[in-house]
């Protein structure tokens, strides 16, 4: 697999390089934020749903062993044939095997977060298998040779200039048209004929129901559905997590997506998959990839109820102001940062420092997961396995030292106000990252425990 | 030992303690299940609605909307000989009419099953759709949806809720991304 070696910090500096794109990444992930704050204000039980959401997964986490051998149970008294994959490498082998058995040499492929995790696409590409992914945002970054940049918006980081670039170099449209409303029809034009001529399709899974072994995908495009209804295999590849326990519970779960992702009160297609179509193979991959270790993580294992809305993105200021590529993972934003050190801590040991640790991820999260505290605990357990740089570490050993001491703190902020105020070039330099794009505020003349002796006393 | 058995062993190692599952009463607060709530909903989701009497004046209303229409198949026509063709030779179908069991109130969404449209792909693959939904099978939210739903009986169903949209270029909102490009909605009686 091919990992990154730059961080967070070094590709935010990257994307803040164009600041009016910056602005204006900011700007359009508020504006779908302030969205969906207006749709969850319509709804008086829009808490009660959260805290009934937040049960339910909890519930399906408990009993994960039985739902799962219950889902398997059904899904095969329907018809669907069910595989078991435990990493990434499984999940592909298993998805290639398929593809092989029916010599699939090109196919579609809608929305799943989960084949991005195992990186399927560039798998199957090296065993001769075309995939075309049909979600419009996923295929303008697949043309552009780029990761998604947000779970809900994958190309939320491309400019309509761009992307016209993109379709007259790919799909011959003019150049210099850059009308949304012209390339997406350019698109349909151009999907629907791979929808027509491919053998298989990929689908993601939203929910996968227990009781009855059917599977909910929800799309506003209708490219799930335009995939699996033409062609003569379904593969739907989910995480272990997806689970939930009974049919009645979409109700809850279908109420919060969407209000919750972009605002909107559903997505356009809700579809719900028991049985394969007459003459078609239905596939399910199970995938754990890391997610049975993580659910023995007591601290972590909430950040397994996460439905994928992406309104942790949305709301975050660093993920507004960085960027999904700086997160260097398939999951980007608050919920990605929690999730990537399950996988791998040493390579996605910056993600949980990419946070202010504000809270608002926490509170707009449909599932009540407590994003920002799970944060600020990764930092702890990252620090005490010993992957943080040895700078910070030697940093923070520093500051233990002097938070830790009353004498040394008085002496060391009383010089510190001196040294800002004598050489102020000591700080105001490059070197001093509190100084990138910003000016150092100008040294009190005294710290708050000096003038509160000199006050105190005068009353 | 296989990956099953590996994966299931982890979990069973792995869970937390079962906790009890939550009640689903009183979530649907004061929502409204009338026609007004619908039509305001479908009509924000860029739908159109019309009330009908009786099915035959469906293709009046279907012509001076959509003048210049080729190809319209109806589910409910007793012939269906489209339904046994490949589903592909569909892709011409410029207007397909459905049948709708349940309407939500509170999104706009229609509950849709394969007995009620024959051909899985028929309300994705058409131009445009037109689906008919008795008026008294309004409702206000999905959790009274899922009630009169009950267990499954088909193989696939679908909530529709609006034409097939994207907003993934500059979230510019465009109507017509794969599925259908327009969505009329007749509520009938």
């Amino acid at each position: 697999m091919n990992r990154q070696t730059a961080d967070h910090a070094t590709l935010a500096d990257k994307f803040n390089e164009d600041e009016p794109r910056v602005n204006w990444h900011d700007q359009t992930l508020w504006w779908v934020r302030a969205k969906r704050d207006r749709i969850a204000w319509t709804i008086p039980e829009w808490e009660q749903l959260r805290d009934t959401a937040s049960s339910i997964k909890l519930n399906a986490l408990g009993n994960l062993h039985d739902y799962l051998l219950q889902f398997e149970q059904q899904a095969q008294q329907n018809g669907a044939i069910v595989h078991w994959a435990a990493d990434a490498a499984e999940h592909n082998r298993i998805v290639t095997e398929i593809l092989q058995k029916h010599g699939v040499k090109r196919m579609v492929k809608s929305k799943s977060m989960l084949t991005e995790e195992c990186h399927l696409n560039p798998h199957l590409e090296a065993n001769g298998i075309e995939v075309i992914d049909t979600d419009l945002g996923e295929r303008i970054v697949q043309l552009a040779k780029e990761p998604p940049s947000h779970i809900v918006l994958p190309c939320i980081h491309k400019k309509k200039e761009e992307i016209g670039e993109l379709f007259h170099e790919h799909l011959g449209t003019p150049a210099g048209n850059a009308d949304p409303q012209f390339l997406t029809a350019a698109a349909r034009l151009h999907l629907r004929k791979e929808f027509l001529l491919a053998d298989a399709a990929i689908t993601g899974v939203n929910f996968a129901v227990a009781e009855t072994g059917e599977m909910v995908v929800c799309t506003n495009e209708g490219n799930a559905d335009m995939g699996a209804h033409l062609a003569n295999v379904h593969i739907a590849c989910m995480g272990i997590e997806k689970i939930i326990p009974q049919r009645k519970h979409l109700g809850v779960f279908l109420r919060l997506l969407a209000r919750s992702a972009t605002g909107q009160p559903i997505t356009t297609y809700s579809s719900h998959f028991r049985k394969p179509r007459e003459g078609q193979e239905l596939h399910i991959v199970l995938v754990d990839n890391g997610r049975s270790r993580q659910l023995g993580r007591e601290d972590f294992r909430n950040s397994l109820k996460c439905i994928r809305c992406g309104a942790c993105m949305n709301t975050c200021p660093v993920y507004r102001r960085s960027g999904g590529h700086s997160y260097h993972n398939a999951v980007a934003g608050p919920i990605g940062a929690i999730l990537a050190p399950n996988l791998d801590m040493k390579d996605y040991a910056d993600l949980p420092f990419a946070s202010t640790l504000c809270g608002s991820c926490s509170n707009v999260c449909p599932v009540k997961i407590d994003i920002h505290q799970q944060l600020y605990k990764w930092r702890q357990v990252l620090v005490k396995e010993g992957y943080t740089s040895t700078a910070k570490t030697a940093g923070m050993k520093v500051m233990t030292g002097v938070l830790s001491a009353p004498g040394v703190y008085k002496a060391a902020g009383k010089m510190g106000r001196w040294v800002m105020r004598a050489f102020p070039g000591m700080v105001n330099n490059r070197m001093n990252p509190w100084y990138k794009q910003r000016e150092m505020p100008v040294p009190p003349a005294q710290s708050f425990s000096e003038w509160y002796k000199k006050n105190k006393k005068s009353t | 030992m296989s990956s099953r058995e590996k994966i299931l062993a982890a979990i069973k190692q792995h869970q937390p303690e079962a906790s009890a599952l939550p009640s689903l009463t009183g979530l649907s607060g004061n929502m409204p299940g009338t026609l007004e709530a619908y039509r305001k909903v479908l009509e924000g989701l860029g739908g159109v609605l019309f009330e009908i009497k009786a099915e035959s004046e469906i293709p009046a209303i279907l012509a001076q909307q959509y003048p210049g229409l080729q190809r319209v198949i109806a589910a409910s026509d007793i012939q269906r000989t489209w339904a046994n063709e490949d589903p592909h030779l569909l892709e011409d179908v410029d207007m397909a009419i459905v049948p709708g069991q349940w309407g939500v109130a509170e999104n706009g969404a229609i509950w849709i099953t394969e007995e009620d449209i024959h051909v899985r792909v028929l309300p994705f693959i058409c131009q445009h759709l037109a689906i008919v939904l008795p008026r008294e099978r309004l409702l206000p939210t999905m959790h009274e949806a899922y009630e009169q739903i009950g267990a499954p009986q088909s193989g696939f169903g679908v909530f529709i809720a609006g034409p097939s949209k994207t907003a993934d270029i500059e979230q510019s909102l465009v109507l017509g991304a794969h599925g259908a490009k327009s969505l009329v909605v007749f509520v009938i009686g």
